[in-house]
């Protein structure tokens, strides 16, 4: 790591995982400020309805109690662009789960104890919190999720679809999925005059500034967020949540800095979750396996408060060459918590779903799920005609398959077994879009010979600091080891969030503009650096955030081994491999941890991750990480992620797509598809548990696809 | 959660005192159950005693060839200890297959008997739950309950029992050994756990002040096949769906001279299949016996809504199990060829 202009794709180390691993490293919740309280959220027990009393008598009593924060009495908010934040504002209660009250103590465990004290009494209403596919309240949102258009279409699938020799016609469900992040949502807040310091747990502190700023009416330069280290977020840290709001109301009310620590408990109803789609697929096909309609239809859920559509059938606007498409969205306002961002939202429930029909298509078609894919490879975006800045399915597809053993398979469906196990192999494409936003960064070179980059960008747990000292060190053409990175504080030059895959691309662009300057102006320069250093600035607006006339994406191929148990029906992974196209690869040991992540939480999805909204009593029944199943390391075998090396030159300076979020997209199919080889069955409600597994291997499979005619 | 008093006690004698001196008090074992209720404030209790360094952390053999397990031994110890995996694997099996290695490790053998249900609504107080508010109703009932009991519920409870310890405990004929101000007494382990008629609230026949000193497994099931099987959402980690656990003697025409089988997750109480047991008394040890004696049991099963894949979940890790602990030549052709 001691030449130059090799940074950049090297496996540099975490450089601050010495820090994490031995406990030096500070989250929200570790800034023992003096005098610091904490608080405890209470939560709505109806899951639609309105406060009509509440008693804070006994709380208030309660041993080091500080104040009781409700609707009647805390701070007015300016009215929040996300209705999630107007917290304690009204009586009404749109879901089971909404913060009714918060209980401010000198200790968590005094708070947590007061907080059982408080007394509600709600007018209670009638709530509805089942979603089904013919809802009569669904209604088509004039956009999904990030602005895509609710509905495309082109050409006449419905007419092509009847005539097409071959057809699958097929339904699948994703149900509700949680991001529990490792560090719950977290924020301390501290007001020092007339000044705001925030350490939250935050995907963009930038976006947290300008919330706080507009929700309490103060100048952003008097507000501070510190987001130096994340434990994990997953998307549900993409915007601020309720925790940030609730400290700063807190530390307001009580003259002390206040920590707020949403309970593990509370993070279903509060933090967002994956909202569960429906899907319906139609996929015609003539004799030789190309498609000649693709219609994807799906129905999700939203709160009452906040419209938010997952945007599941948009990669089905990207992936197949097809005369007829319809991709159409619906959604229902149900009494249920507000759904959100959750690690490739859109891509990965739409891909599962997508990526299983294909897979049955090429069963009805007696070919190959890989021939048939590449088959259907497209030369421009189906949807939007526009060509490809780059393309490698077709490669990921092909080394993945020699890798795995592919050729070796036998394609019928149930044709392999030891003792009582079934043995499976199935394989799965993925996709995700090349996002960038526009960032500022600052880069400056000291007497000493070492360089300081500075950005607002957040390292939730991805390696964002070390990667943007391996763009500086290669921008700058000097070794790494002379390079520090300052990130996680809105008092930086700002920049974009850690979401959408973007962080890197965004961030590393402004940093390797604003090192590209200083390398300029350090060329004009002789003699020994003045003691403040020189410093250049980059603002990649304009550039970052331009039309591009390419359709970009990365794309991947997910293939995975499956055992399912025949007396059980409990269904394990042996082994899962995924090939990603995703331009430069600009730190092989980070990427490879993002990638294995993204598959695992695949697994996690196909297998494991079940969440069921209690149509009783509308709230999510598995609140704990007892009973909300994300894959232990039991689960969890030989995972193994490669990449192909991709040229790219029509994304940013390094040549970066994103790789966040793509290793979650596809791997659920890939595993869902080893289960359908391994028992002939096919399953289309997730996650697989032995319950419907084995009701499914008792049963007949139902016959929903094949040759028309 | 609530203020609470702390008792640390040296020996039973001053254990036992302690909760006679506090009604209503808590042992205190590893606290990986009881802490955490009481943070949830399901579990509200004045004062905790603390018997976890009492000298009941031994596993010894007694003179009449019987293992007497000490009430405070941790569930990773009692796993791993010799006597326990050569004589009675059930039971070795059945603590590996529970929780974690980090809970194993806190874990007593005493707490684990008497942890409590994690249906979610006993732990949510916002909702009705008879067993922790006797009279508010069963939110399980019309809410969600997929991992909910089959067998023996009643109209006020449908939870479950969560241990897959007591499983096993219940299907070698293990003892639990009481210890009150009224003297020592034992308790058949499989009738330890009480099914929840009209008292949900009450998990077992314990009696207030009464501490559990140990559990004794018996010679009788001792270094007889026996094995633990359990069938949960993932590898580890997870609670049973349905589990098994056997004991199985064959003469050597084949025919069953002892069975102990007894099931986990079906009910609110580790369910001792004494009807499956006295109709494979003397039958052949076959998959069709096994199978028809397991029906015979699960007969009884009166599934909910959401709950009807226990059922047959049940009778195959049973005739799985009990198959292969029957001797090999009694084993079908496809375990036999390939595992």
């Amino acid at each position: 790591m001691t030449g130059t202009g090799t940074a950049l794709g090297a496996p540099a180390e975490r450089r601050e995982g010495r820090q994490k691993v031995t406990g030096g490293a500070r989250y929200a919740a570790e800034h023992p400020l003096p005098g610091r309280a904490h608080a405890w959220p209470v939560l709505a027990a109806v899951a639609r309805g309105r406060v009509t009393a509440m008693d804070t008598t006994a709380a208030l009593e309660s041993p080091g109690v500080l104040t009781v924060l409700t609707h009647e009495n805390a701070p007015r908010l300016t009215e929040p662009d996300d209705p999630t934040l107007a917290v304690l504002q009204e009586p009404g209660v749109p879901h089971r789960g909404w913060v009714v009250a918060l209980v401010v103590a000198r200790s968590l465990e005094e708070a947590r104890a007061a907080a059982l004290a408080v007394r509600i009494e709600y007018a209670e209403e009638k709530h509805d919190v089942t979603l089904t596919a013919d809802h009569p309240e669904a209604y088509e949102p004039e956009t999904a999720n990030a602005g895509y258009p609710a509905r495309r279409e082109y050409g006449d699938p419905d007419s092509a679809f009847a005539s097409a020799p071959v057809r699958v016609d097929v339904s699948y469900r994703v149900p509700p999925l949680h991001n529990h992040p490792m560090e719950p949502h977290t924020s301390t807040a501290q007001w020092e005059g007339d000044r705001l310091v925030v350490h939250t747990s935050s995907q963009g502190g930038t976006a947290v500034r300008a919330t706080l700023a507009a929700l309490f009416e103060l100048p952003e330069d008097r507000i501070t967020v510190d987001t130096g280290h994340v434990g994990g977020g997953f998307g549900s840290k993409g915007t601020p949540r309720p925790d940030v709001v609730l400290a700063v109301m807190a530390a307001r009310e009580t003259g002390r800095p206040v920590t707020v620590a949403l309970p593990r408990r509370d993070m279903p109803a509060l933090i967002g979750h994956r909202a569960p789609t429906l899907h319906r697929l139609r996929l015609g096909a003539d004799d030789d396996g190309r498609l000649t309609a693709l219609t994807h239809e799906i129905v999700t859920h939203t709160s009452r408060i906040k419209e938010f559509v997952e945007q599941a059938a948009v990669p089905a606007r990207v992936m197949y060459a097809t005369p007829s498409s319809r991709t159409l969205h619906r959604v229902v306002r149900l009494d249920v918590p507000t759904p959100s961002w959750m690690r490739a939202p859109g891509e990965c429930p739409g891909m599962y779903a997508l990526e299983s029909a294909v897979d049955e298509l090429a069963g009805a078609l007696g070919m190959d799920p890989v021939r048939l894919r590449v088959l259907n490879e497209p030369e421009r975006e189906p949807d939007s005609g526009k060509p490809f800045s780059s393309r490698h399915l077709t490669e990921c597809l092909r080394e993945g398959a020699h890798r795995f053993g592919w050729d070796r398979r036998d394609p019928r469906p149930r044709s392999r077994a030891e003792g009582p196990l079934l043995v499976g192999t199935g394989v799965a494409a993925a996709t995700y879009p090349v996002l960038v936003q526009p960032s500022t960064a600052e880069a400056r070179a000291l007497p000493d010979g070492t360089f300081v980059v500075r950005v607002n960008a957040t390292d939730i747990g991805t390696g964002a600091r070390t990667v943007l000292a391996q763009v500086a060190a290669d921008a700058l053409r000097v070794p790494l080891d002379r390079v520090r990175t300052e990130i996680g504080d809105s008092d930086l030059p700002s920049a974009s969030l850690a979401g959408g895959s973007s962080g890197t691309a965004s961030w590393g662009w402004a940093v390797h503009d604003a090192c590209t300057r200083l390398t300029g102006r350090l060329g004009g320069l002789t003699g020994r650096l003045p003691g403040e250093g020189v410093t250049a600035h980059a603002d990649t607006a304009g550039r970052a955030d331009a039309e591009s006339p390419y359709a970009r994406h990365a794309f991947g191929a997910h293939f995975a081994e499956v055992t399912v148990d025949s007396v059980t029906g409990e269904v394990r992974v042996r082994r899962m491999l995924g090939v990603f196209a995703a331009g430069r690869i600009l730190n092989a040991r980070t990427a490879r941890s993002q990638f294995i992540g993204g598959m695992v939480m695949g697994l996690g999805m196909a297998l494991t991750e079940g969440s069921t909204m209690d149509a009783a009593f509308g709230d999510f029944t598995e609140s704990d990480l007892a009973s909300y199943h994300v894959p232990a390391h039991a689960d969890v075998p030989a995972v193994e992620a490669h990449w192909i090396d991709e040229q790219d030159g029509h994304l940013n300076p390094m040549g970066s797509k994103g790789i966040g979020e793509i290793g979650n997209v596809g791997s659920a199919a890939a595993v869902g598809n080893a289960v359908h080889h391994a028992t002939g069955v096919r399953f289309r409600d997730l996650p697989l548990t032995p319950d419907k597994v084995l009701a499914g291997l008792s049963g007949p499979p139902a016959p929903t696809s094949g040759r028309g005619g | 959660m609530k203020p609470f008093g702390y008792v640390r006690a040296g020996t039973v004698e001053e254990a036992v005192e302690a909760l006679a001196a506090h009604p209503g008090a808590r042992c205190l074992g590893g606290g990986t159950n009881l802490v955490d209720l009481m943070k949830l404030g399901v579990e509200h209790p004045d004062v905790l005693v603390d018997v976890s360094r009492l000298p009941l952390d031994t596993v010894e053999e007694l003179p009449d060839g019987s293992v007497r397990v000490g009430a405070t031994v941790r569930n990773s110890d009692l796993a791993a200890h010799p006597l326990v995996r050569d004589r009675y694997p059930a039971l070795s099996q059945a603590l590996l297959a529970g929780a974690s290695g980090q809970l194993r490790n806190a874990a007593t053998t005493g707490g684990n008997l008497l942890q409590r249900t994690r249906c979610p609504h006993f732990q949510d107080l916002s909702k009705p739950c008879n067993k922790r508010a006797p009279g508010s109703g069963c939110g399980a009932r019309e809410g969600t309950h997929r991992d909910h009991a089959v067998l023996g519920h009643s109209e006020h409870c449908i939870a479950t029992h969560p241990s897959d310890m007591a499983v096993a405990l219940a299907a070698l004929d293990a003892h639990v050994e009481l210890y009150g101000d009224e003297g020592a007494r034992d308790v058949p382990a499989d009738r330890f756990h009480r099914l929840p008629g009209d008292h949900p609230e009450r998990d077992t026949g314990i009696r207030p002040g009464e501490l559990i000193t140990g559990v004794v497994l018996p010679p009788t099931t001792a270094s007889l096949p026996s094995a633990y099987r359990k069938a949960r959402d993932r590898a580890s980690y997870a609670f049973a769906l349905a589990s098994v656990a056997a004991v199985l003697e064959t003469a050597d025409d084949g025919t069953v001279t002892h069975v102990g089988l007894a099931f986990g997750a079906l009910a609110h109480k580790p369910w001792r299949a004494e009807r499956a047991e006295t109709a494979l008394h003397g039958a052949p040890a076959t998959p069709d016996s096994f199978a028809r004696a397991v029906d015979l049991e699960l007969e009884a099963a009166r599934p909910l809504r959401d709950n009807g894949y226990k059922v047959p979940l049940a009778r195959n890790l049973a005739v799985d199990v009990l198959t292969r602990l029957a001797p090999p030549a009694r084993r079908p052709r496809h375990l036999t060829e390939d595992s």
